[in-house]
């Protein structure tokens, strides 16, 4: 049987706040355990949370940027579970009247477009960090645990998609573009590795053609884009096993296993999912009225999938446009080197290629080079003019690049300027046939082969400056 | 002139000024007080005697050079053992918080710190104030100064019976469904519940959020209103604070009820209340008519039910309220062989009955499948209470009723029936679910010489009409003076 993957993403999202969602404290992982605390985000006895402005704000940002419509009331209820890192043992979030609800992201794989509606997006807050000590340091085995409660408050956006994502590859593209979108809304560093975006995946498999969805089975655990498409992809596989076995799918909880690419059935909480939500009497609703909300909306930034057409326009082909608009660095970079008038094209190409290894091989972000907008320019140029190879150019980004300086200085200091003189160049080339005048006269003679031998030897006279085009148009001129 | 420690906070902050007395006077004469009547009233968990005579002598320097933050300053005052004070040990009358001492101070007693007043200690309660006796204490039961055989009311029976006994000038109480105003009438005192949002939660240990308001216990109208004007006004600490000022508490004290419209409401007079305090209420209704009030009977069908509404949504929102009472973060812990089993064996070995009681019922209207029926439904009464009142008050300028259903009761008559206790409570939820002002005012002694209460109710932000009414009883009423309390040295 041909089955038909059904996927929703749920996303949840720490915003940078300078400080937590209901108490005055500095949002700030660097810090010693347990020093961005108070009463409130603590949760002792008769401390009261007050909402952050901005955070509402922030979401409402998001909200706006995935095209969402934003309530004009919404409010808090209370989740209740009981967990050691969650202070109050309940958690304050949203229930049926979130913020943001009923908005879309359009993602492209391969050249086919899909439009991924986003159910909701709602305001939260985040619990703190609980570390197992001892043995494995999994909780099963640990003799103890410790509590930062640094975290716990944190202001939390969770983006919960439709089932509309059909591959494991499409959930990845979503992910990837909600990610550029929210980084480029400036309101989240979301980085995957330290867990301030956070992926989750609800997966389940129907035979092509039908309508009625499978039993879904929530995935967790994937810590980078390609650990959430191997896990998709695990579990879409490991669910069209058990039912064509003749199984059937348990609705279920699943740990992604990035060591053994497989996915683990997590032991279900008792009593897990009841978390008696009630509106939360401590708050009053949210209020985002349509001038605010206009407000905000004035403030939003060109969005990536914009910003790539515009790239396009520009010269960058589809994929780098897609990665340039992702960053803010090479965007800046980017359209700085096209306004000093730098071909689009190659300055694209530099960006995406070289720029961007150098940036992964230093482990440095790109704005913290010394390259710059005219520097690209300048190299553009020079490839242009021949003097120096498309090859040099590459070694003369990285030194400068590495804040050696600019380009023409580097081409210089480096000597990979190319002789495009072309009275230098014809000078060698005339003694060079001077000196091999017999294969001289054989390749005039007709055998074209020989032309290499001659381009090779002016090379190594010149030390490898000279430009081999340059060269060859000298030899024929001399054979004619 | 009378013991000091008799006076009202008028007449001791008059003596101050005069130099008649001394703020360290006045604290040490509750302190005497105190170490006569505590062994057998039991009103305090904590006495902070250091703590006190330091803030009166600070106050007695401030006075001396004529420069007296205010009508408080100097002024010896109990607070309810559920309101934070820093430094000093707040268990809610539970085994759970034995020990914890907080690190901040909550807004009201912030606010009354800087005013100057002195606190004297901390006073017992029903644990988290669930219970309108004072016996559900872990640290046990508070008895009333009248009569030590009764209970003083609840939940805040022991600042009430500290006000009482004169182990304090007044007191601050907090009301979720009665708390301050039930115990003011069991005890002769006023007590007032002000409009929710009007006093800061900030520091208050949650039991029901949407129903809790701190309050005054005192000696007369006039106390009542000043110690509320001092503790009134928006916190940015709490979220469900009022933005505006507060209304004024004094402005309208001795302008009589000459025109005023009082209405009575009948499923509140009647039915399930105690003859004798029938009795004293007519009989203070018809001292307010002829006092030239227009006086009204009304209906207000909805609060026959306000009692089961009562019950859902405050055990709903404690459910969520306590469970931060874990052993994880302070408190009690007990230990066990892993995290989840030494939360339910804190839990279960913290919390008295009463709690565990309320807890497991909110648990259960909170719960999937019954939230609509019993959490949902006692919403929707709440609503309609909100809009029946709403419409009383478009008849009307206040709302009266007898306090309590009776005149305080034994020791032990209710503790093994948790409805009768509830009904303790008939009177004065319906104001807590409405978010209305209420309060308390002495009106008489029954037959064995027990206070009887009469309640007077105003719209959201009626507290100055509702003062007025109030002090205009208080001056029709016969003064039921203080009680008479065999006192041994202890
Ligand atoms: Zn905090």
């Amino acid at each position: 049987m041909n089955w038909e993957p059904v996927i929703g993403i749920e996303v949840h999202v720490e915003l940078e706040t300078a400080s937590k969602m209901f108490c005055g404290c500095a949002v700030d992982f660097e810090a010693e355990p347990n020093t961005n605390v108070c009463p409130v985000c603590l949760g002792l006895p008769g401390a009261l949370p007050v909402p952050n402005r901005k955070a509402i704000e922030w979401i409402t940002k998001i909200g706006l940027a995935f095209n969402c419509s934003i309530s004009e009331r919404s409010q808090f209820h209370r989740k209740n579970y009981f967990y050691s890192d969650q202070p109050k043992n309940y958690q304050i979030s949203q229930f049926d009247v979130p913020v943001c609800h009923d908005g879309w992201l359009d993602v492209t794989v391969a050249g086919a477009t899909s439009r991924i509606r986003i159910n909701r997006a709602h305001m939260e807050e985040d619990t703190g960090k609980s570390i197992h000590v001892g043995d494995s340091g999994r909780i099963h085995s640990a003799t103890e645990t410790l509590l930062n409660f640094n975290r716990a408050g944190v202001p939390l956006v969770e983006i919960v998609s439709e089932a509309d994502i059909r591959s494991a590859a499409q959930a990845r593209a979503y992910a990837q573009d909600l990610r550029t979108v929210v980084t480029a809304l400036g309101v989240s560093d979301a980085k995957l590795e330290e867990g301030s975006i956070r992926f989750d995946a609800n997966v389940s498999i129907r035979p092509v053609g039908t309508e009625p969805f499978g039993t879904k089975v929530e995935v967790k655990n994937m810590n980078s884009f390609r650990s959430l498409e191997r896990a998709v992809d695990y579990e879409i596989r490991r669910q069209e096993g058990v039912l064509e076995s003749g199984g059937i799918v348990h609705q279920e909880t699943r740990h992604w296993d990035e060591g053994e690419g497989v996915t683990h059935s997590m032991r279900s909480k008792e009593g897990s999912s009841d978390y008696r939500y009630f509106p939360e009497p401590d708050l009053l609703p949210i209020e985002v009225t349509d001038e605010w909300r206009d407000e905000i909306a004035a403030t939003l930034p060109e969005m990536p999938a914009a910003r790539a057409l515009r790239y396009v326009a520009l010269g960058a082909d589809g994929d780098s446009a897609s990665s340039l608009a992702g960053s803010e660095a090479l965007a800046t970079l980017f359209e700085s080197a096209v306004e000093a008038g730098a071909p689009g094209n190659v300055v694209a190409n530099w960006l995406t290629g070289e720029v961007t290894a150098w940036s992964r091989r230093e482990s440095l972000d790109v704005a913290e080079s010394a390259l710059t907008g005219k520097h690209l320019r300048d190299l553009a140029a020079m490839v242009a003019a021949n003097s120096l190879s498309s090859t040099a150019a590459k070694e003369v980004l990285g030194y400068v690049l590495a804040g050696e300086g600019g380009p023409a200085e580097v081409a210089t200091a480096h000597d990979l300027v190319q002789i495009s003189d072309s009275g230098a160049l014809e000078e060698a080339v005339d003694e060079v046939i001077a000196d091999n005048a017999e294969q001289f006269a054989r390749l005039a003679g007709g055998e074209d082969k020989l032309i290499g031998f001659f381009v090779g030897l002016v090379m190594r006279v010149t030390g490898g400056k000279a430009d081999p085009r340059a060269v060859t148009e000298i030899l024929r001129s001399r054979i004619s | 002139m009378t013991e000091l420690s008799q006076l009202t906070l008028v007449e001791a902050a008059a003596a101050l000024r005069t130099g008649e007395c001394t703020s360290v006077a006045l604290t040490e004469s509750v302190l005497d007080r105190a170490s006569l009547t505590e062994a057998s009233v039991h009103a305090y968990l904590t006495i902070d005697r250091q703590g006190a005579m330091a803030a009166a002598e600070a106050s007695d320097r401030r006075i001396a050079a004529e420069k007296p933050i205010g009508p408080l300053d100097g002024l010896p005052i109990a607070l309810k053992d559920n309101m934070m004070t820093k430094g000093i040990e707040t268990t809610a009358s539970s085994k759970i918080l034995s020990g914890y001492i907080p690190p901040y101070d909550g807004t009201v007693v912030k606010l009354l710190r800087e005013a100057g007043a002195v606190f004297v200690g901390k006073t017992n309660l029903d644990e988290f104030a669930m219970g309108s006796s004072t016996e559900n204490s872990a640290y046990g039961p508070t008895r009333n100064p009248w009569n030590l055989d009764t209970v003083p009311g609840g939940s805040s029976g022991g600042s009430a019976a500290a006000v009482a006994a004169g182990s304090a000038l007044a007191g601050l109480g907090s009301d979720t469904g009665g708390s301050i105003r039930q115990p003011a009438a069991l005890c002769g005192l006023v007590g007032m519940k002000p409009t929710y949002g009007l006093v800061s939660r900030y520091g208050l240990i949650a039991f029901a959020s949407s129903l809790d308001q701190i309050g005054p216990l005192t000696r007369s109208v006039q106390d009542a209103a000043i110690l509320y004007e001092a503790i009134a006004g928006h916190d940015p600490h709490d979220a469900t604070s009022f933005p505006g000022p507060a209304p004024s508490g004094t402005e309208r004290l001795g302008a009589g009820v000459e025109g005023l419209r009082v209405g009575v409401v009948n499923e509140l007079s009647g039915e399930g209340i105690d003859d004798e305090v029938l009795v004293a209420f007519r009989t203070t209704i018809d001292r307010l008519a002829n006092a030239g009030a227009e006086v009204v009977d009304l209906s207000l069908p909805s609060t026959a039910t306000a009692l089961s509404a009562y019950y859902l949504i405050a055990p709903a929102e404690c459910s969520a309220n306590l469970a931060r009472f874990d052993g994880v973060r302070y408190g009690l812990r007990v230990d066990g062989s892993t995290v989840d089993e030494m939360m339910s064996l804190t839990r279960a070995e913290g919390f008295g009955s009463e709690v565990i009681r309320r807890i497991l019922l909110g648990t259960y209207a909170l719960s999937a499948g019954y939230y609509d029926a019993f959490y949902g439904q006692a919403q929707r009464v709440r609503t309609l209470i909100i809009q029946e009142f709403a419409t009383a008050y478009e008849q009307v300028d206040v709302l009266v009723s007898p306090t309590a259903p009776a005149p305080a009761f034994e020791l032990g008559a209710k503790t093994q029936d948790p409805l009768s206790m509830y009904m303790q409570d008939i009177c004065t939820i319906p104001s807590n679910l409405s978010g209305h002002p209420a309060m308390s005012v002495p009106v008489g002694l029954s037959a064995s010489g027990l206070p009887i209460g009469f309640q007077v109710m105003a719209p959201a932000l009626g507290e100055t009409v509702m003062f007025q009414v109030a002090a205009a009883i208080e001056a029709l009423s016969d003064d039921i003076g203080r009680p008479v309390l065999e006192v041994v040295a202890s």
